[in-house]
This record gives C-alpha cells, structure tokens and sequence, in this order.
C-alpha cells in the first residue's frame, strides 16, 4: 500500500510520482486529494491497482496498458482513450468521448456517460474492449465503431420518450462489433448503419459475462439487471461507404 | 446492362508483328487489360491506367500506351474532365475519387522564385573539397544555452541544463507518412531502408508499426490520427518522434477511408477492424475541438513517452494557416509539419483536392513570419511538405523559412510509380499501393531501398552545390534567408506575402 497526496499537486509531478512508484515494484498506490489532474494512468505498461480519491482530469487512462484504477467519484472526459489493456472502474459519472479508439481493456461506469463514448473502438480475435455504463449515455454512442463491446443498463430506470437510454445517432457509421441495451431502442434514433436484433445465444454468454464483471465492480445483481430484456445492435453490413465513389 | 458513356482514357496497344507472345504483358498488368486469346493478347483498353508497368517489362518493346484520340469536342470550359466526371456521376451516383495530389494547372510558386548566387563580392564555396554542412536538428530550440569551461578551457553544457528531445537529420530531408495499408510493406520497407541508409526518417503514417520495421526505430517516426489505428505504448515509444495528424494537403478538413480492397487480413489485423470493411479515419480527431484539446493530447503523447520524444502535428495548409500554426506552437507542438494543396494522397474526393487548401509556399513564408513577430520561431521547427519535387524546391521551402522538407510522391517515384492516380484501387502494378501479394511481391526493398537512396544522395549533393553557390557553408545559413530569394513574374501582392523581393531589385 502506497499513498501519494495529490493536493495543489501538477499533473506532471503527480504523474512522475506514480510513474517511479510502479517502477519500484508497488503494486497498490492510493492517490489522496485528487482534484482535476489530467493523464493519470497515462502509458503506464505495469499492472498496479491504483485508487483515486477525488475527481481526476481528462485523459485519465490514456493510453494505459495494464493497471486497474478505481475512481471513487465522478471522473471527466476522454477517459481509457485509445486504451490498450487494464480496467478502468468509475463508481460515478463520467463525461464525453469515453474510450475512443480503445483497442482492449475494461472500463466500467456505475452511472450514466457522456457524448461520442465508445467512438471507433475496435477489436481483433481475443483482444475486446468493453464498456459496461449503468446508466444512459448521450448522442453518438458507439460512432464508428469497428470492433470491441459497449453495454447500455440504463439501470436507475428509462423511458425511450421522456428519458431515453441513448441519445441520437446511436451506432452511427458502426461496422464491427456489438452494442448491447437493456430496454428499449428508439429505431428513428439509431445511425442509418445499424439495425436492432434480438440476443443469440453467444451473445447472451458474451453479455452475462460481461456483466458478472461489472456487477463484482459495483457490488450488484447480474440476475435482477437481466431480469429486463435486452437488445443488440450490429452493423448491417461490414462495409457502410462502399458506393461512395465513382472509380 | 447499358454501355458506359465514360470514353477510354489511353489506348493501349500491341504491335502484332513485335510481340513475341511471352505474356509477360497479362501477367505484369494488375488492371487486368490483357488476357490470353489462345493465339494473341487482347486488349480492354478502357481499363487502361496508364501506369506504363507493361511497357516497361515488355521484351521486344511491342506496347504502346497513348492517351485515347477520341475526345469530346474541344471546348474550354467543358474541358474532357468535366464532361468525363458527369458522366461518371450520373452512371454511378458516388464521388469522383483521385490518387495523389492536385493536377490541376494552378500556379506553382517555386517556379516563380530564383536563388541567388555569388559573383565577384563574395566568394562561392566548392562543396566538393570543403566542408558543407547539412544537418538539421528538428525540436523545440531553447530560449537560451547555458554553457560552462571544462577544466581544460573546453565549452560544455552546464550541469543540469536539459535540452528538448530533437529528431537529427542529417539532410533536410523527411518522408512523408504513408500508412502500411495505403502502401504495400515493402513499399515501407523501401522507405524505412533508404531513411537508415541516409540518416534521415520515415514516418508510419497512421496504421501502425509493422514488426519488419523494428530494426529501422532509430529512423521511424510514429503517427496518431483520428482513426487510432495501431496505436498503443510500445507504439508511441518505437520511434524517433510522434506526430499528431490533423489534416492532409490532398484533403484538408476530411478523414481518410481506406477502401475495402486494401485490407486483407495482415492490414486488418494490425489495425484491428474486420477484413475487408473499409478503415475509417475520422474527419476531426474527436478528442480535440479546440488548441486547449490539442494541447491536451500533445501532453497525454508527451506524458506517454515520458517528454523523451519530440511531438509534431501534422495539418494542411488552409487559408488562416499561420494564425492556426501559432496556436499548434503554443500548444506544445515541438514539430509543425504543414501539408500543401499539392501533396499526394492514397485517394481524395476530387472536389476537396482540386478545390481546398492553399500551396506550401504561400504557407512557409506566412507561417515563419508569424511565429517569428510572434516571438515563438524557437519553440517549434516547420517541415514543408506538398508538392516538393526536387532539391531546387527544397532550397527554395528552406529559404523561405522551412527547416526540412517531406517528400512523399518523389520517394514513390523511385519505387516505379508514374502518378497514374489509381491508389485507391489496390491495383497498382508497381507493387506500392496494393496489398495484393502476387503485386507486392514484385517490390524488392533492397533494390529500391537503394535507388531511393540514391535520390536523397543526389539531393544532398545538389543542396551542398546550391550552398556553395550562395557562398554560405551551412543550411542553417539558408533557414529563413529570404533576402536570397528573388521572385519571378509575380504581383506585389505575393512578393510581399512572399516577404521576398522582385528579380532585379
């Protein structure tokens, strides 16, 4: 157990400071007074648990390939971008542009998140990045997305009118990969490249078990969250521009 | 089935009383023109490209590719391709699609401005026999050194000064990014050998570091652009440099999509998306918006890397060029790679190439004027890329105000390309912009590795001549030398724009 005191600190101190901790072996570091530091996490290759008190900055996880952080709070924007492996657990809200580009890894958000989350991950056989959020997620959920998992619980409760799961442009430009969402889509909302289907049953392996993930983050019920049916989204086809140009 | 209304570009033809039947013609052909009749070759001219592969590796010299005779009736406005491109629009309903830069005859500027040389006042240096320096070191540049005497009177840095990481050259001279995808691997090979070969970089483009080229790191420099393709630590940590894309000179303001057909399996994999589905690369980078988001993604690389590596981002020149160059410097950028209209692409709509962007010479002059009345020239070096075709426009980028220079077409030249412009096919016969392996193959990296390097040798030795004419033994002596540039047939406007003066004054 190794605590470091974040107050008043610049995040390029801070961020040595982990950084040299990880070096020497510690493998559980408690960050204290966390306010607002961006890149926490940033390119670190090690696998150390590290516990942020506070409300951390942007580009929280960056480029990570390997650590857990655990966010005790809200956490801001451009969270596990372009992430490569390691998990990101949130036990508030986080903001926009969560895991773009991620190519592997875990990040999980207890509440709801912010526009353009999930945008252009991607996947390669058994490298899948995941992103569970509780809650609802705002417009463009899932943009361009070419591979990976990303799973909607909308679970403090939805209304596809008045408090929809996922804002507009659901899936837009989407050609790999799943989007799974607990209740009910609004099919004029979803980008012009997906459709909505019913689970199979791999992907009802492949969402339990993402799932039995999440709930041991959060301390919550895998059955009462599949209690509610869920749906799937996956791209129409592999190849949305393909008529685009004239050759 | 109607017939296309689209004429024939070239005709392609085969002397009957030559040809020798060796097929060697339907077998170099990646368009697929020639086939076998039983007896004789025949020809499908309309899927000509003009690539001149088959007249090349023709043995008895029995092709001949012309461009077609028939033409639509002379008219100046309605020039064939406008009249070719409606058609084609009509027939198909998508967007005319070009590879490489812009062909249009817009103005070329370098061939408005002559060097200087000397003459009886001062003397010219012959480089052969004397020194001539062209090393260039690309980074942020202190504000100041600090330097202390050794105990035996020597200079050194004082301890503790720390300088900037900085990428060394040891000619002004780049490659510019090409991403494996849009370019075979051993088309990077070539460019990965010639680049340790001459101590200068080449640069990944955005599709990831293929393990052939680790043991070129020392000469690679890495690229983040909106798609993320390939990025992860080691990545970030393989090269020289990373380099944030924003835009290109062939397509500014527009992401890339690079076609189905150029991935394969071995593409799909290092960039992780489904074989076949075509590679998106997002119009904007959507992690930033604004100079503050750019400066934060500079810092994450920078935080990534530990600040050991120099950051350069990487735009096209548009109209407020020098005042969005300004905000990259502040924003930490140790490098400013600037993309003209004319530079090369693996394939643009040709309404944005032909239409968007300003040239490279407009952009150098604008941008180091900026930064020089703005105080902040050090804090960052420029490369020039877009359009620089010999070492004579290199000199004249780097009298302007550039530090280096990236080349990109020139380098493919040396490869067998002819700038058919058919990149964004996978088609192409020379091997270079294709990932079909039996077209691949026909690349060998060792022996255009060489002639590559031959080009930059040669390039060197005319920069040095050019040097040594001017009476100055150092490029760094050039740098920014506008007082040696004079301009040639043009207004006012663009000689003060140019911040250089009239031929003759």
């Amino acid at each position: 157990m190794y605590n470091i005191d974040a107050k008043g600190m610049h995040f390029k101190e801070l961020n040595e400071q982990v950084r040299a901790a990880v070096k020497d072996g510690e493998d559980e570091i408690t960050l204290q007074n966390v306010n607002g530091q961006y890149y926490i996490g940033v390119g670190i290759r090690e696998k150390p648990t590290i516990t942020i008190e506070g409300v951390p900055g942007n580009d929280l996880a960056a480029f990570m390939d390997g650590p857990t952080l655990r966010v005790k709070s809200n956490a801001q924007d451009n969270i596990a971008n372009t992430m490569n492996s390691g998990k990101v657990i949130i036990e508030g809200h986080a903001g926009d542009v969560l895991g773009y580009g991620m190519r592997g890894g875990k990040l999980h958000i207890k509440g709801n998140v912010g526009y353009r989350v999930g945008i252009h991950m991607k996947g390669y056989k058994k490298q899948i990045p995941t992103i569970v959020a509780g809650g609802t997620a705002g417009d463009f959920f899932g943009e361009y997305m070419a591979g990976g998992v990303l799973i909607l619980l909308g679970l403090e409760g939805t209304d596809v009118k008045t408090n929809p799961i996922a804002g507009d442009y659901l899936g837009t430009g989407m050609h790999g990969g799943k989007i799974f969402v607990r209740g009910e889509i609004d099919p004029t909302r979803i980008g012009a490249e997906v459709g909505i289907l019913d689970l199979d049953e791999n992907d009802h392996k492949l969402l339990k078990k993402c799932l039995e993930d999440f709930c041991a983050d959060f301390d919550l019920s895998v059955d009462d969250i599949m209690k509610e049916p869920f749906k799937k989204l996956e791209p129409i086809t592999d190849r949305p521009y393909g008529n685009l140009y004239a050759y | 089935m109607f017939k296309s209304h689209v004429l024939p570009e070239y005709l392609a033809t085969i002397d009957t009383d030559k040809c020798i039947r060796c097929k060697r013609c339907i077998h170099n052909c990646g368009w697929g023109v020639y086939s076998w009749s039983g007896e004789r070759v025949l020809i499908d001219t309309q899927k000509c490209v003009k690539c001149l592969r088959c007249y090349h590796y023709c043995p008895v010299e029995a092709i001949e590719i012309e461009d077609s005779k028939t033409r639509y009736k002379d008219n100046s406005s309605w020039t064939y391709k406008n009249i070719r491109n409606i058609k084609k629009q009509a027939e198909t309903g998508g967007m005319p699609l070009s590879g490489m830069g812009c062909d249009l005859p817009l103005p070329i500027l370098f061939d408005n401005m002559l060097l200087d040389a000397c003459q009886v006042t001062n003397p010219s240096i012959d480089p052969l026999r004397e020194p001539m320096e062209l090393r260039t070191y690309l980074g942020k540049k202190p504000d100041k050194l600090e330097v202390e005497r050794t105990k035996d009177g020597k200079l050194k840095l004082k301890e503790g000064f720390k300088m900037t990481p900085q990428i060394k050259l040891d000619a002004p001279f780049m490659f510019s990014p090409m991403s494996f995808g849009s370019i075979s691997l051993n088309a990077q090979k070539v460019l990965a050998m010639a680049a340790k070969e001459c101590g200068i970089v080449m640069n990944t483009g955005e599709g990831s570091l293929h393990e052939d080229l680790l043991p070129y790191t020392d000469h690679v420099m890495v690229q983040v652009a909106s798609g993320r393709f390939g990025v992860n630590p080691d990545y970030l940590n393989a090269g020289v440099a990373c380099e944030i894309k924003i835009g290109q000179g062939a397509k500014p303001g527009i992401g890339g999509h690079l076609p189905g057909e150029k991935i394969p399996l071995q593409v799909a994999k290092t960039r992780m998306i489904p074989v076949g589905s075509d590679a998106l690369s997002p119009a904007p980078q959507h992690d930033i918006y604004s100079i503050e988001d750019l400066r934060q993604l500079i810092y994450a690389l920078k935080e990534a890397t530990e600040y050991k590596k120099p950051i350069s981002v990487k735009i096209a020149t548009v109209h407020n060029v020098a005042a969005i160059a300004s905000g990259i410097v502040r924003a930490g950028a140790d490098i400013v790679y600037l993309d003209g209209f004319r530079g090369g692409t693996g394939a643009a709509p040709n309404v944005i190439r032909d239409h968007m962007g300003i040239p490279i010479e407009h952009a150098i002059a604008a941008v180091d004027e900026r930064l020089r009345q703005e105080g902040i020239r050090n804090e960052a070096s420029v490369v020039a890329a877009g359009g620089i075709r010999s070492a004579g426009d290199a000199a004249k980028a780097i009298a302007l105000g550039a530090d280096a220079v990236a080349i990109g077409t020139a380098a493919l030249m040396t490869m067998g390309c002819t700038v058919c412009g058919k990149c964004y096919t996978g088609n192409c016969s020379w091997g270079i912009t294709t990932q079909r392996p039996e077209l691949t193959a026909r690349l060998d990296p060792e022996i255009f590795g060489e002639r590559l390097a031959n080009l930059i040798r040669s390039w060197k030795h005319e920069l040095m001549e050019v040097l040594g004419a001017l009476g100055v033994n150092s490029i760094e002596s050039l740098r920014g030398s506008r007082e040696r540039i004079r301009g040639i047939g043009l207004d006012t406007e663009t000689l003060d724009m140019l911040g250089i003066k009239a031929a003759g004054t």
